[in-house]
């Protein structure tokens, strides 16, 4: 009987030492935290994807706690959570914030396995960096997709994926949260984020390829040649053309897509439209 | 003999040197000659020409653009055609000055003739006078890298020069266009090893052959006896066992003169040793002594189902294919083409590419053997280990960039790699060793420039 009581006695004794030395220490070695900031975490997605700009979401809701005590939310957004997250987050912090458009992933190249035949074999790795370093790639076009799917890896919300019979990436752009990762992994700087645009409706040049107008058409079928008959129709100034290649200023694009109608070689896309032709099919291959 | 060779790590590939007896022959002028602007490493040169303007042989049609930079100078007579963009060895489309080739005229200024010029003739030859020369006429390492020689010549305040060593390693596979110009023109080179050690302000020379190539070790230590015996220079002739990558700057230090480069940025003269190709002294010679700017080279043209392999002389500029079309044209089926020799040769997609200042061969490799083989698992043995030059882990190094960790491939020392490709020609499961540590390598290179410019 006696071993029973030695033995919790003894027991008790050391959990009660370690009760004491852990009350002391918690006392003694507090951090103290800003409670927001756990607020503002739970708000945040929690995906830790770093399209803010942060290491993580804690980063993120840090740097908000920290803009709100500075008086000011300003280039701090979670593109992934995008404005209903935002709009709770501001609430929790009594701070206003700036409506902002939501954006989308677009890949800019055209350079469908029909439009742009291979003309050698790479059996490097497979990595678009990786063949981005070794040249042009598989086909003529110094300036199109790799096809090795460096954005479809980048990716953490499943929302880039190859099409296998164009051999190009396509957005989902339900899924897309313009984390802006699939433009940081592509070596080509084709990926671009767009203003999503009224019911996801957009016009954009789908070619970065800058060589010239014969050099490009020879790599591709479906380059931009940088003719500038977009330039001339557009009648909002929206679109430039430099170094050979046509661009459609996203803020200034009216949506009227006469510019689609007079470029010769299809490079112009307009996705999302009610579909009066049904070529509108290829949409978001973008 | 006394054979040396670099301690750590190395190969050795299968040598197939075809084109070894072949001997040299001056390549037929191009129907059009492409000079792209960036030939070398550093600035891009600035043309100088405007669409038809009429040159010559030995014109100048671009300046240095920047410390680090060549000049370009015309390798056939004609009227610029235009100043636009082709493929060059990059694979990429970059600004290149064409010329439509009519005659062959040559600037007054070039001696053409054969006569031998001694160093000792030219009293108003200064140290100065010499790189000055060299900088003028464009020439830079024909070994492939084509760092301009000028500045190779001038270290750094902090370095002091002891030697300069020559190298003639050609370790490459199938390459053998030094080793042709060794045969056929072994008087100039040392001349132009004179005039580099002269311009370097050193007495001391090493020449390092891979003992490959007897004859050329034979001949060159027999010269060097008639030629340095008496004079103030000593210059050796150092046989060298063979073994890839020997010909790497740091490997050949080592093999040499017993000295380790210290990591980047260090370089070659901070052990005292200024390593030049044996082109490279050619170039000077010419450059030198016969007014001549760069713009001829050997080059190799060669592989194992090329009809007629052979060593040309080829103008700059000059499309590959024209040369292809020479030794019997491209082999039927698959065939890569490679701007070098198979281990660090450049893959290319066109044979419009030209010959630019540091092709020191054109490979064709054909069928199977132009294709890799499906990588496996890595099995652990640790091959790639011993097999690096630079007392790297490659396998560490390749997985680090596969999971993106550029912190810790900083840490292992990733831009110490020469890409010299030995850890992936030794690995038995195939792994794109290269491919991956290659990727590693400029990331880490790109973040620590940025890190410089922010401080």
């Amino acid at each position: 009987m006696d071993f029973i009581l030695i033995a919790v006695a003894v027991l008790g004794a050391i959990g009660l030492i370690a009760a004491l030395v852990l009350y002391v220490c918690s006392k003694k070695f507090a951090v103290y935290e800003d409670p927001r900031i756990a607020q503002v975490t739970e708000q945040l997605p929690g995906a830790n994807c770093g399209g803010c700009g942060f290491a993580g979401c804690g980063g993120l809701a840090d740097a908000l706690v920290k803009g709100a005590d500075a008086g000011s939310l300003d280039g701090l957004m979670c593109p992934v959570g995008g404005q209903d997250v935002m709009s709770k987050v501001a609430d929790l912090l009594g701070m206003a914030i700036a409506n902002g458009e939501p954006m989308v992933a677009v890949v800019r190249c055209n350079g469908t396995c029909e439009h742009r035949p291979k003309i050698a074999e790479y059996s490097g790795l497979r990595t678009c960096a990786a063949m981005n370093a070794c040249g042009a790639g598989e086909t003529a076009c110094g300036f199109g997709c790799l096809g090795c799917g460096d954005c479809v890896a980048a990716c953490q919300f499943d929302a880039i994926h190859m099409n296998p019979e164009t051999g190009l990436p396509e957005v989902d752009e339900e899924k897309c949260t313009s984390c802006g990762a699939c433009v940081k992994a592509c070596p080509r700087h084709i990926i671009e984020l767009r203003k999503k645009g009224p019911k996801g409706r957009k016009v954009f040049v789908s070619c970065v390829n800058k060589d010239k107008g014969p050099v490009a058409m020879k790599a591709c079928k479906a380059a931009c040649i940088g003719c500038g008959k977009c330039e001339k129709e557009c009648a909002f100034g929206a679109i430039t053309i430099q170094g050979n290649v046509s661009y459609i200023d996203f803020n200034k694009c009216r949506l009227c897509r006469k510019c689609v109608a007079v470029c010769p070689t299809k490079a112009i896309h307009a996705v999302n439209f009610p579909a009066p032709k049904p070529k509108e099919e290829k949409e978001e291959q973008a | 003999m006394n054979v040396r060779t670099f301690r750590i790590g190395g190969v050795h590939p299968e040598e197939n040197k075809l084109t070894h007896d072949a001997v040299t022959q001056v390549a037929a002028l191009p129907k059009q000659a492409i000079f792209p602007l960036s030939q070398h490493i550093g600035a891009p040169a600035q043309p100088v020409v405007a669409k038809g303007d009429k040159v010559k042989v030995g014109t100048l049609i671009a300046e240095a653009g920047g410390f680090v930079s060549a000049p370009i100078f015309s390798s056939v007579s004609g009227t610029v055609f235009k100043i636009d963009t082709a493929i060059d060895a990059t694979g990429y489309r970059k600004p290149v000055i064409i010329i439509n080739v009519e005659g062959d005229e040559w600037e007054e200024t070039i001696d053409r003739s054969d006569k031998l010029e001694k160093v000792a003739a030219h009293p108003e030859l200064t140290p100065e006078e010499i790189v000055n020369r060299i900088k003028k006429a464009g020439v830079v390492g024909m070994g492939g890298a084509c760092f301009p020689t000028f500045i190779k010549l001038c270290p750094p305040p902090t370095a002091k020069a002891e030697c300069v060593i020559i190298n003639a390693v050609e370790c490459e596979p199938y390459i053998t266009a030094d080793f042709r110009l060794m045969m056929e023109h072994a008087d100039e080179i040392l001349v132009g090893l004179e005039l580099l050690m002269k311009g370097a302000k050193v007495t001391k020379g090493y020449i390092g052959i891979e003992t490959n190539k007897m004859p050329a070790i034979e001949l060159l230590t027999q010269k060097c006896e008639e030629v340095f015996g008496k004079s103030e220079y000593d210059v050796e002739v150092v046989p060298l066992k063979q073994r890839y990558p020997q010909g790497g700057e740091k490997q050949l230090v080592d093999a040499v003169i017993r000295r380790q480069v210290p990591a980047p940025p260090a370089i070659p003269v901070n052990v005292g040793a200024i390593v030049q190709n044996v082109g490279t002294a050619f170039a000077v010679y010419e450059a030198v002594m016969k007014r001549k700017p760069l713009f001829e080279r050997y080059t190799t043209v060669t592989g194992k189902k090329v009809k007629n392999p052979g060593n040309f002389l080829v103008r700059m500029g000059t499309p590959m294919k024209d040369l292809i079309e020479a030794c019997g044209g491209m082999p039927e089926g698959d065939n890569k083409l490679l701007a070098g020799g198979p281990m660090m040769g450049k893959a290319l997609t066109s044979v419009e590419v030209p010959i630019c200042k540091g092709t020191n061969s054109v490979t064709i490799i054909s069928g199977e053997e132009a294709f890799r083989k499906e990588p496996n698992p890595c099995i652990r043995c640790a091959k790639c280990v011993s097999a690096c030059p630079m007392g790297l882990e490659p396998y560490l190094l390749a997985k680090l960039a596969a999971v993106q960790n550029w912190e810790r491939a900083e840490n292992e020392q990733v831009v110490s790699c020469i890409e010299c490709g030995s850890c992936q020609f030794t690995c038995p499961a195939h792994r794109p060793l290269l491919d991956n540590i290659r990727q590693a390598k400029t990331t880490v290179m790109g973040i620590i420039r940025s890190r410089a410019a922010k401080k």
